[in-house]
């Protein structure tokens, strides 16, 4: 295999692995702001409970996290150190600000959260809870806003390193002017330039537009997308543990109030994911089109398009083995997906006339025409599959992410409808039991549909990493060798293997153990005393 | 001063930083194998405990500072390093497996693998760090696209090798005074005593690296010829600081020992900084290739941006970093959240 390919492994390996639990640290970062802000309100010792219990909890994820973390930082150098040299002047600066403005925020109030219960009065405690969230919600978005900029690339143009000799003279970089002085300009580029492999080395992305990159066209809706299904996953592992407290019948008053939290603030953001997941989709039906079409393995271009439900897609092969088209078979709904892409859900009939463009026409005549200059139509029906990402694969994740997705919602309705007429808390009924028994389940849901959405959105992207400017194949590491790529992989496998025992025998002591109530929260300071008993000042310690 | 040497500087703060806070935690790795009892070893883990994690940030800022404002710099020496860096990233990782496997189980045979794994991981960590470091002040050979020609044993050259031992020394050196401050009794008694070893240690390590440096390094020799003023006395601040560590100690005063200590580091990154300034990768033996501030940055207008970002965020960091770190003040007192 090739360093490229063992490259993209070792990337979807950390970046996955990493990603298993930011969208739990996002989402318990609300849930404990939820509660703090509950526990101020109302004076409550129940609260000081749960914000202790769930504090430890994201100190764990958040510390994995961390350390996790380090290798995606490092990873675009050493892996696609020539991607790193052609968007540096765009890419670095939102992960340097989100160095800045959001790890050292999480990590300093966290430390306050984790270790101050006795050092820093409730206010104090409630304004680090409120820190330690903002800065991860602060991460989500430099982080979205350069993966979104890989896939909407604006607000910049190409320039050319060349050499210029005393009379003004401009010769490439790799010439030989034989001893001759020369001082190395940057020559801007068309806006229509097609770079080829062997400009790498010389052509880089320079900035136009700061507003241009940071609000690219997929920021806005791929960071609500993001940010909703974090706090879809982290919801719901506050669900889980309290679900499984109830049918083990312990901590009951913990676990009620932590369900209670845990499904209202659930529902509200299945409920706006809806709204957020379909601006998105619509959002790459506008700038990426032939990622829309490989995910529903659309073939041909038609009005009443359909939107698959289950199936499978395969590749049409000629004779040769060479890919030419898709063969879907699935269970379709009729229509729908032409009505999604124009937006237009109160006229349904109109809008089912929406013509989506399919694979056959994908990407356009006009994109091939710019790298094959003159190819004939069966030419460029030739090349055009070389510019699809793997149909089959991305049609999968996709149909899996959406399906979980509205599992999920059904699941957090179903959980409201219980709750309010008072079911949910009858651990006898069978009913119940079982559906407490899929609340356990939710955050493996919700993870798997996270991964699976950024799957989708990644291979949809291929085969270009900055999309229709720059190829992946072009970005890898020239220095780096398969085997040097390959012993990488196992060293990671290897550690995060152990980490992720770790992080279940941590987490499964920690559920087990549960909130400290042994000392009934009187081994905190006075200040953290209910209100009744209180007699001294608010804050201090 | 340009935007060019303010991220100079801003990435220099930034992995000094990393070295001040970073270093003690990973000098107490292969402390810990000299601690005797449990409970010593426990109190040294729970002095690093509530800060460790928070450390490496500064590492991934520091390296995204690097990728934002010399995105050519950071592509050369990452893939270059390749082996280098994934190994570092292992062992970085590796330790907060060992550090929280270590207090799963009170077995004696459990805990004592565990701190062999933790202080192997540490040192290693520190030890590449090292070898990283050495390999930019020595120089590394480079072609006209600015990329690295060699492989691991090019790495591995007998400079870089005392450089890696010598970041391990003064890890160590800098984690035994910050326990000595974070300890009490007859624990810091003992902690004091080990400062003798440790210091002189590392300044001989500091000497030898610096003799070596002078005599192998003909670039490093033409900055101290051209800039004498400047890193003659830094050489001479830093072997003085390092020297004050070990009368602090001997004077009770700990916490000016680690100050001193932390100075020393600093001292050691000035000079380094001042040393190499205003180049980043020197291209050994075809000087033509070498990365510079200029060569190597990001446009105007991607630094002038930055600028803008870092004038407002660093000073923010800094303070709450501060006061965290002040909350924190005190002894080690161990309860049953500790490890």
């Amino acid at each position: 295999m090739s360093t490229e390919i063992l490259s993209r492994i070792q990337f979807a390996l950390t970046v996955s692995f990493h990603f298993l639990f930011p969208p739990m640290s996002i989402g318990l970062g609300l849930m404990l702001v939820v509660i703090q802000g509950l526990r101020l309100w109302t004076g409550k010792q129940l609260y000081v409970d749960m914000a202790r219990f769930w504090t430890r909890v994201f100190g764990l994820i958040f510390g994995i996290g961390v350390a996790t973390g380090i290798p995606m930082e490092f990873q675009f150098g050493t892996n696609w150190a020539r991607y790193a040299r052609f968007v540096g002047d765009i890419f670095g600066s939102p992960l340097a600000i989100e160095g800045i403005y959001a790890f050292f925020l999480e990590s300093g109030f966290l430390a306050l959260l984790l270790f101050g219960w006795h050092k820093i009065g409730p206010r104090m405690h409630f304004f680090s809870t409120c820190m330690v969230a903002l800065g991860t919600l602060f991460s989500a978005i430099w982080i979205l806003v350069a993966n979104s900029w890989m896939q909407t690339p604006g607000g910049y143009h190409l320039v050319r390193e060349v050499k210029v000799v005393a009379e003004g003279k401009q010769y490439p970089m790799n010439a030989d002017l034989s001893g001759q002085p020369f001082t190395i300009k940057e020559v801007p580029l068309p806006a229509d330039y097609v770079v080829t492999p062997e400009d790498v080395p010389h052509v880089r992305a320079v900035i136009d537009d700061f507003r241009a990159v940071i609000l690219n066209r997929s920021t806005l809706d791929r960071l609500c997308h993001t940010v909703l299904a974090c706090w879809i996953s982290g919801s719901f592992l506050v669900v889980a543990v309290s679900s499984w407290w109830l049918l083990r019948g312990r901590h009951m008053d913990l676990a009620r109030g932590s369900l209670k939290i845990g499904v209202a603030v659930a529902t509200l953001a299945c409920l706006l994911q809806m709204v957020a997941a379909d601006s998105t989709a619509r959002g790459v039906s506008r700038d990426q089109p032939t990622k829309l079409a490989a995910m529903e393995g659309l073939g041909a271009s038609r009005k009443e398009a359909p939107m698959g439900v289950v199936g499978v897609v395969r590749w049409k092969r000629d004779a040769g083995g060479q890919i030419v088209g898709v063969e879907e078979n699935a269970i379709r709904i009729p229509s729908l997906l032409s009505i999604l892409v124009s937006g237009d859900f109160l006229h349904p009939v109109e809008a089912s006339e929406t013509e989506v463009k399919g694979l056959a026409e994908l990407p356009p005549d006009g994109f091939l025409l710019r790298r094959y200059p003159g190819a004939s139509a069966e030419e460029l029906a030739k090349v055009r599959p070389q510019y699809w990402p793997n149909v089959p694969v991305l049609f999968q994740t996709y149909h899996l992410m959406i399906s979980l997705g509205v599992a999920l919602v059904g699941i957090a309705l179903l959980a409201c409808v219980l709750w309010w007429t008072g079911k949910l808390w009858d651990t006898r009924l069978r009913f119940v039991r079982a559906f407490l028994w899929l609340l356990v389940l939710t955050p493996v849901l919700a993870e798997i549909a996270v991964q699976a959405g950024w799957f989708t959105t990644e291979m949809g992207r291929q085969p270009w990493v900055v999309y229709q400017v720059l190829k992946t194949s072009d970005a890898a590491s020239l220095v780096v060798k398969p085997p040097q790529a390959l012993s990488s992989i196992i060293l990671f496998s290897m550690v995060y293997l152990l980490l992720t025992v770790l992080f279940f025998r941590l987490f499964i002591r920690m559920v087990r153990k549960g909130p400290t109530t042994e000392a009934g929260g009187r081994d905190l300071p006075e200040t953290w005393q209910p209100l009744s008993l209180k007699s001294g000042r608010q804050t201090g310690g | 001063m340009d935007l060019n040497t303010f991220w100079f500087l801003l990435v220099g703060i930034l992995l000094t930083g990393y070295a001040v806070l970073d270093g003690f935690d990973l000098g107490t790795g292969p402390l810990l194998l000299c601690a005797r009892s449990d409970q010593e070893r426990r109190i040294f883990l729970n002095a690093i405990g509530p800060v460790w994690n928070g450390n490496e940030v500064w590492l991934v800022t520091g390296v995204g500072a690097l990728f934002a404002a010399f995105p050519q710099v950071y592509a050369t020496v990452f893939s270059g390093f390749y082996d280098v860096f994934m190994l570092l990233l292992a062992a970085l990782i590796f330790r907060a497996v060992a550090i929280e496997f270590r207090s799963q189980r009170p077995g004696k045979r459990w805990r004592t693998t565990w701190d062999l794994a933790f202080a192997i991981s540490s040192g290693l960590s520190a030890f590449l760090l090292g070898v990283a470091f050495g390999n930019i002040v020595w120089g590394i050979p480079l072609d006209s696209a600015r990329e690295f020609q060699g492989n691991l044993l090019t790495l591995l050259q007998p400079y870089a090798l005392l450089t890696g031992f010598t970041a391990v020394v003064l890890f160590i050196m800098h984690a035994n005074v910050y326990l000595v401050l974070k300890t009490d009794g007859p624990l810091q008694e003992k902690l004091m005593n080990w400062t003798r070893l440790t210091v002189t240690g590392y300044l001989a390590c500091f000497v030898a690296m610096n003799a070596m440096t002078l005599l192998g390094c003909p670039h490093i020799v033409g900055a101290f010829r051209q800039r004498p003023l400047i890193l003659g006395p830094l050489f001479l601040a830093a072997l003085l600081v390092t020297f004050n560590v070990l009368r602090e100690i001997q004077k009770k005063r700990p916490g000016r020992a680690f100050a001193s200590s932390c100075a020393a580091l600093v001292l050691h990154f000035l000079l380094f900084g001042a040393a190499v300034y205003p180049n980043l990768v020197y291209s050994t033996p075809n000087h033509a290739y070498d990365l510079n501030i200029y060569n190597g940055a990001s446009t105007q207008k991607t630094l002038g941006f930055m600028f803008v970002v870092a004038i407002i965020g660093v000073p923010i960091v800094l303070i709450y970093t501060i006061t965290v770190y002040y909350i924190f003040r005190g002894k080690v007192v161990l309860t049953d959240e500790s490890y």
